[in-house]
This record gives C-alpha cells, sequence and structure tokens, in this order.
C-alpha cells in the first residue's frame, strides 16, 4: 500500500487562534504562551521539511511496525447477524496502542528543537509507555506524571515505565488520575519551560496540542480508509472509537471527515450509568456537562454550578478524564460526529466477547468502543461494514478486570 | 481606613500607585483566599491586616485545578472549597468587608473556569456592586480575555494581564495594550510558592519592561520576607505576597499577622 504516515491534507481547522468552531484556544498562564508560540512554529517548519518526514515514517515502519492491519472480525460480525465489524489493529503498533504514534512524532520534534528533558502525562499508562518507549529510542530524558489511582490500578505499565528508563512521578493532588497529572505535568512545564518539552498525550490542552496530536494519530485513519476499500471495495457505514481525550478516535476520523455516508461514532465511558452521576460522559450528562475551561481549552467540562471540576468514573483509566478534546467537541456541534456511551458493564462484557470470539483481548478503552459495536451492529444491513478503531490492547487490564469479575 | 471610597476600579488602583510612589515605596498587596481557614478567619485577617494600612488586597476565588499554583496556595483553596466557599461567596465576602468600612482596592483573582460557569458579565457586574476594583485571571492571556474585556471596561473594573521572564516583546505588547490597572509581572518560570532569595535578574527584567511600558509593574510569585520587601523597593510599583502568609498562617494567626505587619514596614523603610 501507499506510504502513509501523516495526512497532510490541510485542514481548515483549527483556525490561527486554535479554534474549532467556539472550541479549543490557549487558556495558561503567559509564562507558558511563548513556548506555545515556539512549539506551534517548530511543528509548522517540521511539518514543512521533507526529511522531518521520513524520519518519522521510517520509524512507523521500521521501529512501530506500521502500517498496523485491518482484522475482519468474522465470529463477532456472525454472531451479532448485522454488519461486517472491522477492526483497526492500533492495539498490534509497539507497546501495545496507537499512543506511540503520537509520542514518536512529537519525540522528533522535541528532539528537532533541541529539548532534552521531556514530561507527559498519563491515565491507563499507554501514553506514558509510549513516550518512555519514544525516548529510549530517542535517548531523551523522560518523567511521567501518574495519578496514585492509575498507578495502583495499571500496575503492569508502571513497571514497563520505570524499565523503559523513565521516571514516574506519583500524583497525590485533587483526584490523583489523569486530570490532577495533567495539572503536575503542566506545573513542571511552566517551571522548567525554557528547557523543557511537554509531550501530551490527547488531543486536548492548549493549541497547538490538539491539531498537533490529532495530525501525528492520523495516520490511523489515513491507512484505514485505504485498507478498508482494498478489503470491501467501498468505505465503511460507520467508523466507531472510543473518546477520552479523544486522540485515537480523532486519528480515525480525520480521514473521514469528508465522506457524508461515514457515519462516526465515539464511546464515552458511562461508567455506572448516567443517574449515577459516576462517569466520564461529557456530551451525554448535559446536566454536569457544559462547555468550559479545562487545561488551557474551551471545551465541555465536567463541573459542578459553580465550575469547580467534578470528579470522574471509568472502569478504564484512560477514558477517565472530565473534559474532552475540542475538535470533539466541534464535530459534535457540527453534528457530522455522533457521541454515545457505554457502562462499565457493557464495556467488560464486550472485552469478554472479543476475547473470547475473536482471541484479541482489547484495552478496557478499546472495549467500550467493542460494546457500541455490539450494539449497533445487528440493527444494521448484512452488507454493512462498521470500522472499529482497536487503539490498544488489554493485558494491562487483566488485574482490573480478574478483580472485577471474580 | 473607615472613610468611604471617592473612587473605585481603575481610578482606585491609580490613586494607590499614585500615593506609594509619593511615598517612594511598592504598594503591598497580600493575597487572601476566601474560605480558608475558614469564611469568618479569612473576613477577619482581611481585616486586621488592612487596619495595619496595607496598600491593597488580592481575594483569592478557590478552584479545584490551579495550574499556576503550587502545593501551598493548591492547599489552602482545597480547603476553602471544602468549607463550601463559592464565587458568589466571595463576592458576598467583598460586599461585607466594604460595608465594614475597608476601603483599599481589591482585585478579585481566580481561573476562568469558576467565573465562566457564574457569567462572565455576570461576574464583572456583581464584582462592581460588591465593591471590587479589578480582576485577575491566572489562564486567561489577553487574547482569551474577549468575554471580560468589554464588561469590566464597561464597568470601569481593571483587567490585570501578566508578564514572565519568557516574555517577548511581542508578548510584552499585546499585554500592555490590553490590561488595565497594572501589569503583574511574574518573577520567574514557575508557580507560586515562598522563595528564599528574589531572582537576580529582577533589576535587568524591570529595565526591559519599563523601557516597553508605563504602567504600573507589580510583581509577585515568591515574594516572602521583610528583606524581599526591601529589595523591591525603588523597582516595582506593588508586590504581591500569597504563599509566604499562609505558611505563617499554618503557625497561627498572629503569626501570619505579624510577618504581614513586617513586610508591610519593610517596604516603608
Amino acid at each position: 500500500m501507499t506510504e502513509i504516515y501523516i495526512d497532510t491534507e490541510i485542514s481548515d481547522l483549527p483556525d490561527a487562534r486554535g479554534y474549532f468552531g467556539e472550541f479549543g484556544g490557549r487558556f495558561v498562564p503567559e509564562t507558558i504562551i511563548p513556548a506555545l508560540d515556539e512549539l506551534e512554529s517548530a511543528y509548522a517548519e517540521a511539518m514543512a521539511d521533507s526529511a522531518f518526514h521520513q524520519r518519522l515514517s521510517h520509524l512507523q515502519r521500521t521501529y512501530t511496525g506500521r502500517p498496523t492491519p485491518i482484522s475482519y472480525a468474522r465470529r463477532l460480525s456472525e454472531r451479532l447477524g448485522g454488519a461486517r465489524i472491522y477492526l483497526k489493529r492500533e492495539d498490534l503498533a509497539h507497546t501495545g496502542a496507537h499512543k506511540i504514534n503520537n509520542a514518536l512524532g512529537q519525540g522528533l520534534l522535541a528532539q528537532r528543537m533541541g529539548k532534552r528533558r521531556i514530561i507527559a502525562e498519563t491515565g491507563a499508562g499507554q501514553h506514558g509507555v509510549g513516550t518512555a518507549t519514544a525516548m529510549a529510542l530517542l535517548g531523551l530524558e523522560c518523567h511521567v506524571y501518574m495519578g496514585t489511582i492509575d498507578i495502583r490500578r495499571q500496575q503492569p505499565n508502571v513497571f514497563r515505565m520505570k524499565l523503559l528508563g523513565a521516571e514516574v512521578i506519583p500524583v497525590e493532588s485533587g483526584s490523583r488520575t489523569l486530570k490532577d497529572a495533567i495539572n503536575e505535568a503542566m506545573r513542571d512545564w511552566v517551571t522548567n519551560v525554557e528547557t523543557t518539552f511537554y509531550l501530551l498525550g490527547s488531543a486536548l490542552g492548549p493549541h497547538p496540542y490538539p491539531k498537533m496530536v490529532r495530525d501525528f494519530q492520523s495516520v490511523i485513519g489515513a491507512e484505514a480508509r485505504e485498507q478498508i476499500q482494498a478489503l470491501t471495495g467501498r468505505l465503511p457505514d460507520a467508523c466507531i472509537a472510543c473518546v477520552g481525550g479523544g486522540s485515537n478516535a480523532i486519528g480515525l476520523f480525520h480521514a473521514f471527515r469528508d465522506d457524508a455516508d461515514t457515519e462516526l461514532i465515539g464511546v464515552e465511558a458511562g461508567g455506572r450509568g448516567i443517574e449515577s452521576q459516576e462517569h466520564a460522559a461529557r456530551f451525554a450528562d448535559l446536566d454536569i456537562s457544559r462547555p468550559g475551561i479545562l487545561h488551557g481549552a474551551r471545551s465541555y467540562v465536567m463541573q459542578n454550578e459553580d465550575g469547580q471540576i467534578m470528579e470522574t468514573h471509568s472502569v478504564s483509566a484512560g477514558l477517565d478524564y472530565p473534559s474532552v478534546g475540542p475538535e470533539h467537541a466541534h464535530l459534535r456541534q457540527l453534528e457530522r460526529a455522533y457521541y454515545t456511551l457505554a457502562t462499565d458493564d457493557e464495556a467488560l462484557e464486550a472485552f469478554q466477547v472479543l476475547s473470547k470470539l475473536e482471541g484479541i483481548i482489547p484495552a478496557l478503552e478499546s472495549a467500550h468502543a467493542v460494546a457500541e459495536a455490539i450494539k449497533r451492529a445487528p440493527t444494521m444491513p448484512r452488507d454493512s461494514v462498521l470500522l472499529l478503531n482497536l487503539s490498544g490492547r488489554g493485558d494491562k487490564d487483566l488485574d482490573t478486570v480478574i478483580g472485577l469479575l471474580s | 481606613m473607615t472613610h468611604p471610597r471617592q473612587l473605585h476600579g481603575t481610578a482606585a488602583l491609580d490613586a494607590m500607585f499614585a500615593r506609594a510612589r509619593a511615598e517612594q515605596r511598592a504598594a503591598f498587596l497580600p493575597y487572601f483566599c476566601i474560605g480558608y481557614p475558614n469564611h469568618a478567619e479569612s473576613l477577619r485577617a482581611i481585616e486586621s491586616v488592612a487596619a495595619a494600612g496595607v496598600d491593597g488586597f488580592e481575594i483569592g476565588i478557590p478552584f479545584s485545578d490551579p495550574i499556576a499554583d503550587g502545593p501551598t496556595i493548591q492547599a489552602a483553596t482545597q480547603i476553602a472549597l471544602e468549607k463550601g466557599v463559592t464565587v458568589r461567596k466571595c463576592l458576598e465576602a467583598v460586599r461585607a468587608l466594604r460595608e465594614k468600612g475597608l476601603a483599599q482596592p481589591m482585585l478579585m483573582m481566580g481561573y476562568a473556569n469558576p467565573l465562566v460557569a457564574y457569567g462572565t458579565d455576570r461576574f464583572v457586574r456583581d464584582a462592581r456592586d460588591a465593591g471590587a476594583d479589578g480582576l485577575i485571571v491566572p489562564d486567561l492571556p489577553p487574547e482569551e480575555a474577549s468575554m471580560f474585556a468589554e464588561s469590566c471596561a464597561r464597568e470601569g473594573l481593571a483587567l490585570i494581564f501578566f508578564l514572565a521572564p519568557t516574555s517577548n516583546d511581542e508578548r510584552i505588547g499585546m499585554a500592555t495594550a490590553n490590561a488595565t490597572g497594572f501589569i503583574y509581572v511574574v518573577s520567574l518560570t514557575g508557580i507560586t510558592g515562598a522563595r528564599k532569595e528574589l531572582p537576580a535578574y529582577l533589576t535587568d527584567y524591570f529595565a526591559r519592561l519599563r523601557a516597553k511600558t508605563d504602567m504600573p509593574l507589580v510583581l509577585g510569585f515568591g515574594v516572602s520576607t521583610p528583606d524581599h520587601a526591601r529589595q523591591l523597593r525603588g523597582l516595582t510599583d506593588g508586590f504581591i505576597v500569597a504563599s509566604a502568609l499562609i505558611r505563617a498562617w499554618e503557625r497561627g494567626f498572629d503569626e501570619m499577622r505579624a510577618l504581614a505587619g513586617e513586610i508591610f514596614d519593610a517596604s516603608r523603610e
């Protein structure tokens, strides 16, 4: 297939101020604005430099193992008796998740900018592992902030990061999850901004991160759009991906944005159900989620009446976040993408179903997308095609799942 | 200081700087978060320090995710939230302080989201009605501030922007073109918190800023001791102390009150 590692087609969004419609922007302390400007221009220069593209493309091919394949989920599709379900196998990318795409892209950019100290946040640990891996490869110093609750529920990834030479810095503040890890990473960046590159892991945060992370993840959709046509002779009727910050989803959706007949479906964490208020469904529960400002961008934010950020819940650490990438808020407002949710129980069920029927143990995050496919496929005609981004593998979740199932 | 206020908003700040300048000193603006350690004590602290004659106040509105703040203010604002402090209660506190005769300028300091949730126009109007003089939002650079700029101009409230050691000429130009009242000069690249020493580069840093603007400059982040206050004389038009007062307060109200007094005295020596 054609060598594609980034979707270079110019999208007109975000605008020059980093806005996707009314979402996005740069709500950060003045101290780091010059660093964002520097990052934005370094990124633009890198994008205009074919040597940068070649270097990233080479690593994608020889290190990450791209292109990742698409697998037809035959037994699952037959069991459900509706759409044919195809899995984009980001779980087969090196480190076992899509996060490596962005980590390598930003890592090369950091190297190009002469920054040798890299910081990152992580929730499930997949971005932390991706970053620690990329930094080991590139020989850069790596520090990963991680909430202590997430450290507890993602032990294998904590060990992996340490093995890869990264320092894992426990975060005890606030809800001790991804949100607080981002707070601490931003505080570190404000303090060490002149020497440090903040390698943000999802399509959120201040401009240019939502754009940059989307671009580095757009390889997923760019490959998948070619592959699915080669396999099925057509475009998919629907693309499904889970949405925490939303990087794997935007990476898949971006290539299909102009394919009006392809429905784009994001799946948020429904946790213990909307009624429980213990979830991370930013688009589903508009009683406690509305446009606000968190971590440098205007987007949907789960908050109380007084604008204090609410603690979220999901069985999946990677979806356990009170805001969502601004481009998703925009796609939803345009009604170009549709957002739904899967509860903890539905995700756990999907986790087991995919394991048993396809021999693929999905990450709990990705299991939310599988849960939506299980609901949706039977309602679709037999000749329809459903493309699901299997964003990561589930080995890291075995302890959690064993605990919940026993 | 129980005389009725003649001036408000930017005019009150102008008068504050004029008075300090006439006395050849920098204005001292301590920070207090409403609700730390509880509502009544935070008001008592402000009244008590006001009685010593300090020049103005930063009135902190707590936020769950204060990314520009170090551990001391994080912990204090977390306690305030646990005590049930809301934006509305912060505004009521300002009103109550005015009713008790507090005459110094008060600047509301809070992160963007709680203010957006309250409603930006409504917040600015209610802040003005309560007796506040300005607004400081640490995660709101000038290019994102249009949501506050118009209403602050209408109500005569100062809208303060920040500059940092990392600010280049373009950023200095943007802040000074848009700010009203004064420029908040962040002393260092970093978060709030008490520090032993002031950075050595302050003189050059201020010279660089003075070359670009005539606006009053108020230094914050790390200003902690009477000795710091002495060093700032002739350099800055004002300075803010926050974390050091909270840390002193952890040893008792009187310790906090004493430190505020010593810093104020040192600024006048």
